[in-house]
């Protein structure tokens, strides 16, 4: 290995050993603050050797790990995630947690989580692919079992434990399938493989079949959803966000590497069925979603039906779909950790508060929070000014483009769906606010001015992303398309 | 920047609105008005700068801004200002104005964000009327949808919530399908030229495949037939203009629903003018079933707010008939039916609300004899039913009657149809008087008259009401040279299916033009 092979593999190795630096804090002394401000450190000085890696990129490090600008955009992502939800959860720990149970070791599992994620992000390879794909699964598992002493949690813990031996055990044996037929583990060697194959036989497609069922029974496709609500529902709201966020753009990072590399979608099975999940998770998500009486389920639901959006994009093949796809992910992380946010800084005060009627009446009470709710309300609903918008208007412009007709209408059929539960929920926040109770009212709120600056930070953070990104997206529109270039010529040049 | 400037005064002015509760009762009220004043003076100001070069559209604006926005897709900040935007622009303002006078005291929750919502909403139908860049078009049409709603959601009445649930998704169904024929007009630009543009100039030189052109405009139409409304899209109508508060009622039914009439004149027609002829018996159609069907409604309707909103649709239906009907005359009386039916239902609807506000009821049985109760009320009531009705001297009859007469050229059974509906106009409105001010006194509470703010505004609009009935010249001769341009567009179309009587009657017609007031 050279040099530059460390340089472009420093944020991962940066990651690995801060996690390890963390554990060995945490076995010398316990103290809260301190190791989430050291998780949160960590994870900047990681984001802060990015340009740094650019440099050296595009770089294969060994045949495992490919260091990129897609990769490092997703890095980037997923880093910057990873700080807000520290930020949140900070509070949140706090309040839910009573003294003696320990809770440093959430932020090393979280870190380690992450660094999971980015190995996913660079993985080209089924060996690294695989590694990053249970690194992130475990971890998450029992992140999401973290508050061991309720119900809740734990069933959600084992519902996702479960969920990801599934995955991981359909994932191994499409592997495998993959590997019995082209001997090559790598994406490109596949790749190249398929397309020398004159006809493509039922292994060859039951292998495709099996890798991408994993995928999405991770991501939380419809058919491949039932676990979604209740593991959001359960889980600890920040972990819930972490769910939504980081272990989904992760996924779709290698999913975007995946599929170019391997040229699947030149397959019309798997176009087909991409063409069925996305249908299939667009109506399942949006029409569940409009029963639920939870925030957190109904946000849970929705995020199926983005995912669907997402597929859309990811079908129309070529640059412009892998544009549209980043840029959605990119979008559907900030309108969640909004969203997420808001609820987790919302039930950091008195309990957790999942239920419409908690928030009946809250912009009256708490305007800002309110606010930030709406804000990410309407942008996940796809309305202007905010980046859901843009991230929707580029995910149709991609469907047009390549001639998807029908997805692209079942997509708008969807979105005004979707726009009926968002505005359930926003009606709500304006309703008249129900019987102030005055004597606990005034308690939340002096608890609530005492400790608010980090999630005030986080929050006010997000909205501005999520603001900045719908008046004036173009920044971000000519990094993705850089990035994208970068993947498409690695692609390119396989055969 | 200065045409930035009419969209960002009602934008920027909002948040001190809403802060300036703190401050006083009324000093909302004072900052939504003044910021609305200026906005007027400065559009008056831009629209008079110059009258060298004629406010002629399409491609030659009276004023012009142009600023890059997102390179990636051809999408620019592009403004441009010329007679009809002027109109609409002046139309806005003023309407905004009345709204927030009629809302003086009706509003007294929350005061300074229900001023706040107002302007923002404003300020988006500014950039609509403005925008020529098509993705920026549509970021305002949207935009000003959200303000709407929560005005509806917040300080609306009894059954709030199920009406503006059904205006926003109605509204937004038809956008999202604007917006995919949008995306798909500027991808069209990009196999064409090899880059995309969502720029006008740019996207009316495109020439189309008519099988494209004809999806593509039927799903423009779709869009702005939702906002107008015309039937079979207009149910959302009459159970947001009931709940609604009488000032976000005024807004919607003088502005927002002309917006969908701007899209059509400014879009629609211009875009595709080789579809059109597939489709100007279609949609005429509909213009006239909306006005009948309307009326007929509104004959039924024992709900005073209910009455003026199915009049206001079938009031809509003269400006859909006028759109298609491809003469200048036409034109001409489809912008004058626009602002004399944004200041007609603007004053029904302001007396409805005060109405409401006297009684608590809207259910005209329950009233009865109140000429004597409320002289003043009762007196503006009959005046702007009269110009509902399409009296002689009012705005109201000039739209009409210019619409009537420009477009039996080419329909003449559908406009004598639609003559009938302008009987049934005469039978609701009257009936409305009948039933509100004359006969037996239901209910005896004494209760007070018009407010002097209230008498005012009203006052205000019938004078321009009576203005513009006398003088339409004001409003024809700035926008005439757009609508030339506009007839120019749609006439380049080869053939006609009614070509040879057409061409005998449209000539005819222009020559009579040389003499409309």
């Amino acid at each position: 290995m050279m040099l530059q092979d460390f340089i472009a593999l420093s944020p991962i190795l940066n990651l690995g050993a801060f996690s390890l630096v963390t554990m060995l804090a945490i076995a010398f002394q316990r103290h809260h603050a301190r190791i989430a401000t050291f998780a949160f450190l960590a994870c900047l000085f990681t984001l802060a050797t990015l340009p740094w890696v650019a440099t050296v990129a595009p770089r294969a490090v060994t045949t495992l790990l490919v260091v990129d600008g897609h990769a490092l955009l997703y890095m980037g992502l997923i880093l910057t995630v990873t700080m807000v939800i520290i930020g949140l959860s900070y509070r949140y720990l706090t309040v839910q947690f009573r003294e003696e149970e320990g809770v440093e070791e959430y932020y090393l599992l979280l870190l380690l989580a992450t660094f999971g994620g980015l190995v996913l992000t660079t993985a080209a390879h089924f060996v690294s692919f695989f590694l990053g794909f249970e690194l992130l699964g475990l971890s998450l598992c029992s992140l999401i079992g973290y508050l061991r002493t309720r119900r809740h949690p734990l069933e959600a813990a084992v519902k996702y434990l479960l969920l990801s031996i599934t995955a991981s055990a359909l994932l191994l044996f499409g592997l495998a399938l993959l590997y019995f037929e082209s001997g090559a583990m790598t994406f490109q060697g596949v790749g190249a493989i398929l397309k020398q194959a004159q006809s493509v036989s039922a292994l060859w497609l039951g292998g495709l079949v099996l890798v991408l069922i994993g995928i999405a029974l991770k991501l939380g496709l419809a058919p491949f959803h039932m676990w979604v609500p209740d593991v959001y529902q359960g889980a600890p709201t920040p972990i819930t966000t972490y769910i939504a966020t980081v272990s989904k753009a992760a996924l779709m990072a290698l999913l975007l590497r995946f599929a170019t590399e391997v040229g699947v979608l030149e397959l019309p099975p798997v176009v087909h069925l991409f063409s069925l999940l996305a249908v299939v998770s667009m109506v399942t998500g949006n029409v569940l979603a409009l029963l639920q009486q939870n925030v957190k389920r109904l946000l849970a639901y929705s995020s199926i039906a983005h995912f669907g959006y997402v597929l859309v994009a990811l079908l129309a093949g070529g640059p412009p779909a892998a544009e549209a796809v980043t840029f959605y992910v990119i979008v559907y992380c900030a309108m969640s950790l909004g969203a997420f946010g808001v609820v987790t800084v919302y039930s950091s005060e008195a309990g957790d508060k999942n239920r419409f009627e908690d928030y009946q009446g809250l912009f009256w009470t708490r305007p800002w929070l309110a606010a930030m709710l709406g804000l990410s309300l309407l942008s996940l609903a796809g309305i202007p000014v905010t980046a859901g918008f843009i991230g929707k208007f580029y995910a149709i412009m991609a469907g047009v483009n390549a001639g998807l007709w029908w997805l692209v209408l079942v997509l708008i059929g969807n979105s005004v769906v979707s726009l009926y539960y968002y505005l359930r929920l926003i009606v709500t926040l304006f309703g008249e606010a129900p019987d102030p109770a005055v004597a606990p009212q005034a308690q939340v709120e002096q608890s609530a001015q005492t400790a608010g600056w980090t999630t005030a930070c986080s929050l006010g953070f997000v909205a501005s992303i999520i603001l900045m990104l719908g008046v004036y997206p173009n920044p971000l529109m000519e990094l993705i398309r850089d990035s994208v270039s970068n993947l498409l010529i690695v692609a390119l040049q396989k055969p | 920047m200065g045409l930035w400037l009419l969209i960002l005064i009602p934008i920027l002015a909002a948040p001190f609105a809403w802060m300036g509760q703190q401050w006083s009762h009324h000093a909302p009220r004072w900052i939504a008005i003044g910021a609305l004043a200026v906005d007027c003076l400065l559009a008056l100001l831009l629209g008079s700068r110059d009258h060298a070069v004629q406010a002629s559209g399409h491609g030659a604006w009276l004023v012009e801004s142009h600023i890059g926005w997102i390179p990636r897709w051809g999408i620019s900040l592009h403004l441009g200002l010329d007679g009809l935007s002027f109109i609409l622009i002046i139309l806005t303002a003023f309407i905004g104005v009345v709204a927030i006078l009629a809302s003086w005291t009706e509003i007294q929750s929350r005061i300074g964000l229900f001023h706040c919502h107002v302007l923002l909403a404003l300020g988006g139908v500014i950039g609509v009327f403005l925008a020529i860049d098509l993705f920026l078009f549509f970021f305002f049409w949207e935009l000003m949808l959200v303000p709407m709603y929560l005005l509806i959601v917040i300080w609306g009445h009894a059954q709030r919530r199920h009406a503006s649930f059904k205006f926003f998704l109605f509204t937004q169904a038809g956008s999202l399908v604007l917006l995919v024929a949008i995306v798909a007009l500027a991808l069209l630009h990009q196999q064409a030229t090899g880059h995309p543009s969502f720029d006008y100039a740019d996207l009316m030189e495109l020439t189309l495949g008519s099988e494209m052109a004809r999806w593509l405009m039927l799903a423009f139409l779709i869009g702005f037939l939702v906002k107008l409304p015309a039937p079979p899209f207009h149910t959302w109508l009459p159970d947001t203009y009931t709940e609604a508060p009488t000032g976000a009622t005024i807004i919607l039914a003088g502005i927002l629903a002309k917006t969908g009439a701007y899209g059509l004149l400014r879009f629609t027609i211009p875009l595709f003018p080789e579809a059109m002829s597939d489709f100007t018996p279609i949609v005429m159609g509909l213009g006239v079933v909306g006005i009948l069907y309307a009326a007929v409604l509104a004959c039924a309707q024992t709900d005073i707010k209910r009455l003026v909103a199915y009049s206001s649709i079938s009031h809509m239906g003269f400006i859909l008939l006028g759109a298609f009907a491809g003469t200048e005359l036409a034109l001409q009386g489809v912008v004058m039916q626009m602002v004399a039916h944004g200041l007609s239902t603007g004053g029904l609807f302001l007396l409805a609300g005060a109405l409401e506000e006297r009684y608590q009821t809207r259910e005209m049985g329950q009233m009865g004899g109140l000429w004597s109760v409320t002289p003043r009320l009762a007196t503006m009531a009959l005046f702007f039913a009269c110009a509902s009705l399409g009296l002689p001297g009012m705005a109201n009859f000039v739209g009409e009657f210019l619409v009537l007469f420009g477009s039996y050229a080419t329909q003449p059974i559908m406009i004598i149809l639609v003559s009938f509906g302008m009987v049934m106009a005469a039978i609701y409105s009257l009936g409305m008087m009948q039933r509100t001010f004359f006969g037996r006194q239901q209910d005896t509470r004494s209760v007070p008259d018009l407010s002097n703010v209230a008498f005012g505004t009203v006052l205000l609009i019938a004078v321009l009401q009576i203005w513009l009935g006398l003088y339409p010249k004001a409003v024809l001769s700035t926008t005439q040279p757009v609508m030339e341009q506009l007839v120019r567009a749609a006439g380049a179309l080869p053939t006609l299916s009614h070509a040879p009587t057409e061409s005998l009657w449209s000539s005819h017609i222009v020559a009579l033009q040389g003499d409309t007031p």
